[in-house]
């Protein structure tokens, strides 16, 4: 647990004195003022925190919190972040990385940081593009696109990276978009809170390589009629006029006017991201219309540090050792005169 | 109740006793003969000693209806069937009681654990299961469902009766044997087939059981206890026998304690070097934190973290897993975390030899990374020290804020010995670079003037909040710096860095001679071979061969010139092509210096040395 800060922080406390340096409109600004302006909102002490990333455009984040950092190599951001956590439980941990960073570099430490539920917090941006190597396609890129590994489109069927989190066992994953700072700022706060690993996947906008990439989804204009922004307890209902919902069709899930053909609102389904069962919501994670952003999954399980602590305390109660004298000169000595 | 038996002390013992022991039905003659008589025809030198009841069938499980055969083989003349074992193979409860208190402490017992069931143990006068009670934590026990497997690779053999699979499991111990000892299996096939000429059932049973014996220890790598090497003459204590792999251990236990810090392990299993993760995941007592990791990478990663966050890290692998770790290695050494780095080397290169040892991976320890990125290397010599050069990583890490590279290798990591039992009190003192207080000029990389380290500001401490990476720093700030004169500036502060470590350890010293005509030189586990074999070399008339043996290899001890240049000629020995001898070539002019290699994953033998020394001194 982390302790409780007495200071009230600002989001300039939270600024480093280094220049940002991430293309003109990109996104990756918009997460860094939401995760500036939710620190100090989590009452975290501001020594306490810890932003670990690996390499990409997204892994230079560090460098602009004034908190402890470490940006590290391609990748690894999962296994160091592990570390530190297990080393300090008390320290709020958190993981920035990007799509290629965490599912092609990283795949494996991402799906066994996400199987083990240490309390730490993962934000992807994902922008289905290699930025920082200056445009290939990534893990999440589409088929038939074209990048500069790509020329004549992308023969690679990507990773949905809600679909694979969730069949490693991620307890809680959220989807936002990156030009939506209030809402990014409130699901920073709430992973904060779950005590487990959280993953947030950010649809960032590169404003260089793949420009437009999630527009059909995220632009403003639009945005309420094509994507489900869910939250626990509420019925799944979206729309400008909030007149579309969800319902289960058989196996399916299928979209519903609310008023017509006799559905009224009794009809919709009530999302339960506390559910343990996560068929629902590899549902909602795998949903192309509308897209589903929000909390989608955030079950309470027991958390790795809490199995351990549990089991140290366990064997320090029935161990006979104490120092390491204790075992050194445990068992069968003998004396040579 | 383990006796130490044998409290004199051992020169290299070049042999292996081995005693298979079961019910007078399990065969256990036939399968001592077979080890045996391969052993004689490999060109070992045997003898062996069966040891069975008077009766031909006695009551099955008792104590005394067990049937023993022990062989002893050796490279060089054996004499006696051997007094304490160094594989006890029992078959069942009964024969394990009876033949335990022959065992050496820290050796291998391989038991069927498909014979451990209540009725046996009872028979066996067991009041608790010997395997679960603790009473056999000084050996290695390796537990074998042998009845189960040797029926799973029966079960397409058609018209065999119960009877004949049970029987044959004796086979599967034997080909476990044979891998281990590598002998070949085509002796006891040939015999199957004469025996049994007229029985292709049998011939096919027991061909198929002693294959998936052979396999399954194969599978699992298993590596007998290399020979036993001891000081020739002990100093008065407290003594206990020790494996390098868990004298490694308790060295890094040590560390911990005394530096006052909490010991975090990230590793991923590989042989050899797996024993140094089994031994610590049984210490939480202690507050060791063991995180068996996804891979290698995680397994250094994770210790990355915890050394940022203020614990004493530490990693442990064989060479693959240097490999793949090379990468995050660099990056601890970029950011200027403390690290401990294991590596129990072994036959390379790729996966190469798992169970052999080799003294291969000297160059990559020195420049397995990107870009020029100095650690420490440092290497145990013996099972026992093995602990002390544990502890002194962990020391040369804090104190100078650097990954360190402890080499070990898996004749010295599964090689056990008497070890002079040191209190944590009075071990040295180790001291850490952590900072409470923040003051105004603090800066990431403001250095100690002496040893050049950084201060550790570990998350939680208010003020020092800092970032690190990997990408290239400021000098002072710790920024990230692309500029030209920095990045130069910042790689010579890294190399005089490690090169300062030279003024905190000791000299090098000699042995047998200070000055003379010839110098043999050796480093890491070989120290057992040389210093015999120079003993020896010198009790035959010669005087002025001197022998140096080196525990410190980045840097080299401050003196290293000095004591080379006292000889007329120097001969460097070691089980790779001629790594150290390249690395005292690169830094010391016109020496006359002569190498002696040996890549079989054998260690030397004293034969082989000797016949070196002396065409030099012709």
């Amino acid at each position: 647990m982390e302790t409780t800060a007495e200071k009230k922080y600002t989001f300039k406390d939270f600024q480093s004195d280094q220049e940002v340096r991430w293309c003109p409109g990109c996104d990756d600004y918009v997460i860094l003022r939401s995760m500036q302006k939710a620190l100090p909102e989590m009452g975290v002490k501001r020594e306490d925190v810890v932003f670990i990333s690996g390499i990409g455009c997204s892994s230079r984040f560090p460098y602009y919190m004034n908190t402890y950092g470490v940006h590290s190599i391609h990748g690894r951001a999962p296994g160091i972040a592990s570390g530190v956590k297990l080393a300090n439980p008390d320290l709020s941990v958190w993981v920035v990385t990007g799509d290629g960073d965490s599912l092609a570099i990283g795949g494996n430490h991402f799906i066994h940081v996400l199987r083990r539920n240490i309390d730490l917090n993962i934000v992807m941006f994902n922008n289905e593009i290699y930025g920082l190597t200056k445009g290939q396609f990534s893990p999440t890129s589409l088929i038939g696109q074209k990048t500069k590994s790509s020329p004549y489109g992308n023969t690679q069927p990507p990773f949905s990276p809600g679909e694979l989190a969730l069949g490693a066992k991620a307890r809680f994953f959220a989807r936002i978009g990156g030009n939506v700072p209030k809402d990014i700022t409130k699901i920073l706060i709430e992973a904060h809170k779950f005590k487990g690993t959280s993953l947030i996947e950010v649809l960032q906008n590169c404003v260089i390589f793949n420009d437009g990439c999630f527009t059909q989804f995220t632009d403003k204009k639009i945005k309420e009629d094509k994507q489900i922004y869910l939250e626990d307890g509420k019925p799944m209902i979206f729309g400008k006029n909030r007149d579309k919902g969800l319902i289960l069709n058989g196996l399916k899930l299928e979209v519903v006017t609310i008023g017509e053909n006799g559905i009224t609102e009794q009809n919709i389904l009530v999302h339960n991201a506390k559910e343990q069962d996560p068929t629902m919501h590899q549902m909602l994670v795998r949903l192309e219309y509308p897209l589903a952003t929000g909390i989608i999954r955030s079950f309470n399980d027991v958390t790795l540090e809490e199995r351990e602590a549990e089991l140290t305390a366990q064997v320090k109660a029935n161990s006979k050792f104490t120092k390491t004298d204790d075992l050194f000169f445990s068992g069968e000595t003998y004396e040579v005169k | 109740m383990i006796t130490i038996k044998n409290k004199k002390p051992v020169e290299v013992l070049e042999g292996v006793v081995i005693r298979f022991v079961g019910d007078s039905g399990d065969g256990m003659q036939l399968t001592g003969t077979q080890f045996s008589d391969t052993s004689a025809m490999f060109g070992n030198d045997i003898s062996t000693f069966p040891n069975y009841p008077a009766e031909i069938r006695a009551p099955q499980g008792s104590l005394y209806g067990v049937s023993g055969f022990q062989v002893h083989i050796g490279s060089m003349e054996v004499s006696t069937p051997g007094d304490d074992l160094d594989l006890l193979v029992a078959m069942n409860p009964a024969g394990l009681k009876t033949n335990l208190y022959a065992v050496k402490p820290g050796h291998t017992i391989i038991v069927d654990t498909n014979s451990f069931t209540k009725k046996n143990l009872e028979k066996a006068q067991y009041e608790a299961n010997p395997l679960e009670d603790g009473s056999l934590d000084n050996y290695r026990v390796i537990e074998v469902s042998m009845t189960s497997l040797t029926k799973e690779a029966l079960k397409d053999v058609a018209g065999l009766d119960n009877k004949s699979i049970t029987r044959s499991k004796n086979m599967f111990a034997l080909g476990m044997v044979y891998w281990m000892y590598h002998r070949e299996k085509n002796h006891t096939i040939e015999f199957f087939n004469k025996k049994f000429k007229k029985k292709p059932l049998i011939i096919e049973a027991n061909t198929k059981v002693l294959n998936a014996g052979y396999f399954f220890a194969e599978t699992l790598e298993l590596i007998p206890n290399s020979y036993t090497i001891s000081p020739a003459k002990m100093e008065k204590g407290t003594y206990r026998i020790i494996m390098g792999n868990a004298a490694t251990a308790w060295g890094l236990l040590a560390a911990a304690e005394k530096s006052g810090l909490e010991l975090f392990l990230g590793s991923y299993p590989i042989t050899p070097a797996t024993d140094i993760l089994h031994e610590l995941v049984k210490h939480k007592h202690f507050g060791v934190k063991a995180f068996q990791a996804e891979d290698e990478i995680a397994g250094i990663s994770s210790a990355i973290g915890a050394s940022f966050a203020g614990d004493l890290a530490v990693t442990t692998t064989s060479g693959p897993g240097l490999a793949l770790k090379g990468e995050a290695l660099g990056l601890a050494m970029m950011i200027e975390l403390p690290l401990v780095v294991v590596n129990v080397q072994r036959g390379g290169p790729s996966t190469g030899l798992p169970t052999k040892t080799e003294q291969s991976d000297l160059m990559q320890a020195m420049y397995g990374r990107n870009g020029e990125s100095p650690v420490v290397v440092i290497a145990a010599s013996t099972p026992a020290n093995c602990f002390n050069y544990a502890f002194e990583a962990a020391k040369l890490a804090l104190e100078h804020m650097t990954p360190v590279i402890l080499l070990t290798d898996g004749y010295i990591a599964n090689g056990s010995a008497p070890w002079k039992i040191i209190s944590v009190k009075d071990m040295p003192e180790i001291k850490n670079n952590k900072v409470t207080e923040y003051s105004e000029n603090w800066h990431p990389y403001t250095r100690h003037k002496d040893t050049l380290a950084r201060d550790w500001a570990v998350p939680g401490t208010p003020g020092f909040e800092h970032r690190v990476g990997g990408l290239e720093k400021d000098s002072i700030t710790g920024n990230v710096s692309y500029v030209p004169e920095n990045h130069e500036k910042m790689t010579q502060l890294r190399a005089e860095k490690i090169k300062r470590v030279q003024n905190y350890i000791p000299n090098l010293e000699t042995e047998f001679a200070s000055e003379g005509d010839l110098l043999v030189v050796g480093w890491g586990g070989t120290y057992g071979s040389l210093h015999s074999a120079v003993k020896q070399f010198n009790g035959e008339g010669h005087k002025n061969v001197g022998f140096a043996h080196f525990n410190y290899i980045n840097p080299l001890p401050k003196n290293t010139e000095e004591v080379l240049r006292k000889f007329k000629k120097i001969i460097v020995c070691e089980l790779n092509s001629g790594q150290f001898i390249n690395i005292l070539k690169m830094n010391f002019n016109n020496l006359d210096i002569y190498q002696h290699n040996k890549v079989q994953g054998l260690p030397f033998s004293n034969g082989e040395l000797i016949d070196q020394f002396k065409k030099l001194l012709k």
